[in-house]
């Protein structure tokens, strides 16, 4: 994930062409513990599920080989693409999780390019689920799930019933590599295609970007002699 | 964690973030969390890897990502210590053998994974980014299981192949003798048969895992002077009359243990021969042939690994007032490396693929691809130790030990001058 980040010139958003794209981390996390989840008899079936345009299959092929069954590639691009956001994606798993009567719909806590941390919550909303979201533990006890949850506290401990979303954080698994002959199997599996439009999901975009400037350079550092000077020089930028 | 191979990818300043949350979390976060131990000495060669990735399938850049993942996570950490401490990194290989590296191209029906000459450069030359001695062990391994698998009956391959391709066992290939090198044809080591038995007397030298393996593809003479008295016998560990030399103390490969392998009346079952008698040199000759390809492969990874870290420096480094890669001279060295970079990497794509559709032309041209790239990526890794400065001489930074892993290359798996009369062999017999 070393990519240099650049903002475009119009500061409208950053730049992404010829950027590397490669599977969420937490995803990578999601799609583990799904796999596990089929490996150990508690699921039937794992989807591999991507929003974007055509590079996206590359993606739902990693997932493939890490075991999933079978993808669905929802294909956005171009303006709605820019637009895309948390909601609209929530909107497509929604639909998907009906369409495909899913009992459990696992996501990744958070994206790390923009940190939203929202599509996993507004999805079980949406379905009116119930959420397990910064799973570090997940069980399955007959028709509920166990989540043990990383809080700012500590860890929580709750039961939902199914059908419910989950999130993963860092510490619930360590994904696992692709086998050489699961990514030859893997390319024998089928990854359905679809527009948003076939799910009846509007992607208009109920947030519009005015701005986006890099963070400020982070300034020199100033050397003091003594801890009375420190005071002093705090009190005067009225940080005390 | 788990046991079975995983990847930790998420960068650092992510990390800590998501661990800032609690003081139980930062419990959780020890300095043993691998996450942390791959950034502490990580290479990320994925800017030249779109390029690597050119003209390959989608199946063998999927084949490419996950060797480089391995590599950087799995290898890349460890890499300076296991040449330091001359660690043969029998865990970090196994697991490797279970995404499927332990037989790469030998056939499914043992436990290989069936892929072709193409597929497993690429991966070689993927791995070889994560530790260069290690990827060039786990390729002479390869080498001896599709041995086994190529020219064994079916009692041999089910016996040999399946723990060979999972690294339950490791093999190790014995031609050179302390005196038959490039004249491998001359060796002296005897097999006397009696009975049900080949008697083996002789010693073998230089022998890459020699010592610490399980599996001897041991070449004999059965029969008369030259090639055609030459036969291939499987010799397992702990066989009577099958001791070692020494453990050599080398320049580089240090992950593998060198060691002579010395066989004293030692008595192998004529079950363990593979192929006919006066097939061993064939067979020998025609591992070799894949052997280069791969052993070029990780000169390969080793130059693609350089070119990045001598670009990083670059463009890091300060004197006379700016980054040194503003510096005409080593632009233009940084482009003629990286131009020799691209060249090898066509040469020896070709040559795997004349070798997997069994051209005529494919030992000719493994020949060129091991004699051309493993002389051109030495050049470009040295260049790039240049381009280090004095920093370059330090066993801190990376970049020497792919200079001193891949200079051995010019020299093993029949020397660059050996390759040269292959060459000539061939092209002078064209003619006429």
């Amino acid at each position: 994930y070393i990519v240099t980040i650049r903002v475009k010139p119009d500061h409208s958003g950053v730049v992404t062409d010829g950027v590397k794209h490669s599977m969420n981390p937490f995803c990578e996390i999601a799609v583990e513990e799904a796999v596990k989840l089929k490996e150990k008899k508690f699921i039937k079936e794992v989807v591999a599920v991507s929003c974007g345009p055509t590079q996206v299959t590359e993606t739902i092929r990693t997932a493939l080989a890490m075991g999933c069954d079978r993808g669905i590639h929802v294909e956005v691009s171009g303006k709605d693409y820019e637009a895309m956001g948390p909601l609209q994606i929530a909107k497509i798993f929604a639909a998907l999780a009906k369409k495909e009567e899913a009992s459990l719909v696992i996501l990744g806590k958070q994206a790390i390019d923009d940190d939203c941390n929202q599509t996993g919550q507004m999805t079980a909303a949406l379905l009116d689920w119930p959420q397990g979201t910064f799973a570090s533990e997940v069980t399955i006890d007959g028709e509920k799930v166990k989540v043990v949850r990383e809080i700012d506290g500590g860890l929580e401990t709750i039961k939902i019933s199914m059908p419910a979303v989950l999130t993963a954080d860092l510490r619930l698994n360590t994904p696992r590599y692709a086998t050489l002959p699961n990514i030859m199997k893997a390319k024998k599996k089928k990854i359905a295609n679809m527009k948003p439009a076939d799910l009846g999901v509007d992607m208009v975009s109920r947030v519009e970007v005015l701005r986006v400037d890099e963070p400020p350079t982070r300034l020199a550092g100033v050397k003091v002699e003594t801890v009375d000077d420190l005071v002093a020089k705090l009190k005067a930028n009225g940080t005390i | 964690m788990d046991s079975d191979g995983g990847k930790g990818g998420i960068p650092s300043h992510i990390l800590r973030r998501h661990c800032k949350r609690s003081r139980l979390s930062k419990k959780l976060f020890t300095s043993e969390d691998h996450f942390s131990t791959v950034l502490k000495n990580r290479f990320k060669f994925d800017t030249n890897l779109q390029i690597a990735a050119h003209g390959l399938s989608d199946e063998q850049k999927e084949f490419q990502k996950m060797a480089f993942d391995f590599a950087a996570h799995e290898m890349s950490p460890h890499m300076a210590e296991w040449d330091e401490k001359e660690i043969f990194p029998v865990e970090t290989m196994r697991k490797a053998a279970q995404l499927g590296f332990g037989g790469i191209y030998v056939q499914p029906e043992v436990g290989g994974s069936g892929l072709s000459r193409l597929d497993t450069s690429v991966i070689f030359e993927a791995l070889s980014t994560g530790c260069v001695s290690t990827t060039a062990y786990i390729s002479i391994h390869n080498m001896c299981n599709w041995m086994i698998d190529t020219f064994g009956n079916t009692e041999q391959r089910e016996k040999f192949c399946p723990e060979l391709c999972t690294m339950d066992k490791f093999a190790s290939y014995c031609l050179t003798e302390p005196g038959s090198g490039s004249d491998a044809a001359s060796l002296l080591t005897t097999a006397k048969l009696e009975g049900d038995h080949y008697i083996l007397n002789g010693s073998k030298a230089f022998i890459s895992g020699g010592g610490d393996t399980d599996v001897y593809i041991v070449m004999c003479r059965t029969g008369g002077k030259g090639p055609k008295g030459i036969s291939c016998v499987v010799v397992e560990k702990d066989t009577p009359g099958l001791s070692f030399g020494k453990k050599e103390k080398k320049v580089g490969w240090n992950s593998q243990p060198t060691r002579a392998v010395i066989l004293e009346d030692c008595h192998v079952p004529v079950t363990n021969r593979l192929g006919q008698e006066g097939q061993g040199f064939n067979i020998a000759m025609r591992g070799l042939n894949g052997g280069r390809i791969n052993i070029a492969s990780c000169s390969l990874g080793a130059a693609h690994a350089c070119v990045q870290l001598a670009r990083d420096h670059l463009l890091v480094r300060k004197q006379f007032g700016e980054a040194l890669s503003n510096n005409q001279f080593l632009q233009f060295k940084l482009a003629e490396m990286a131009t020799k970079l691209v060249a090898s990497r066509l040469l020896l794509r070709e040559a795997a693929v004349a070798l997997q559709e069994s051209r005529s032309d494919a030992v000719s041209l493994c020949s060129m691809a091991k004699l051309f790239v493993t002389d051109e990526c030495f050049n470009i890794c040295n260049q790039a130790l240049q381009m280090h400065g004095g920093y370059g001489y330090l066993k801190d930074y990376a970049v020497q030990q792919f200079v001193r892993d891949i200079r051995v290359h010019q020299i093993l798996e029949g020397t660059n001058e050996v390759m040269r009369m292959i060459i000539a062999r061939s092209l002078l017999s064209e003619s006429g």
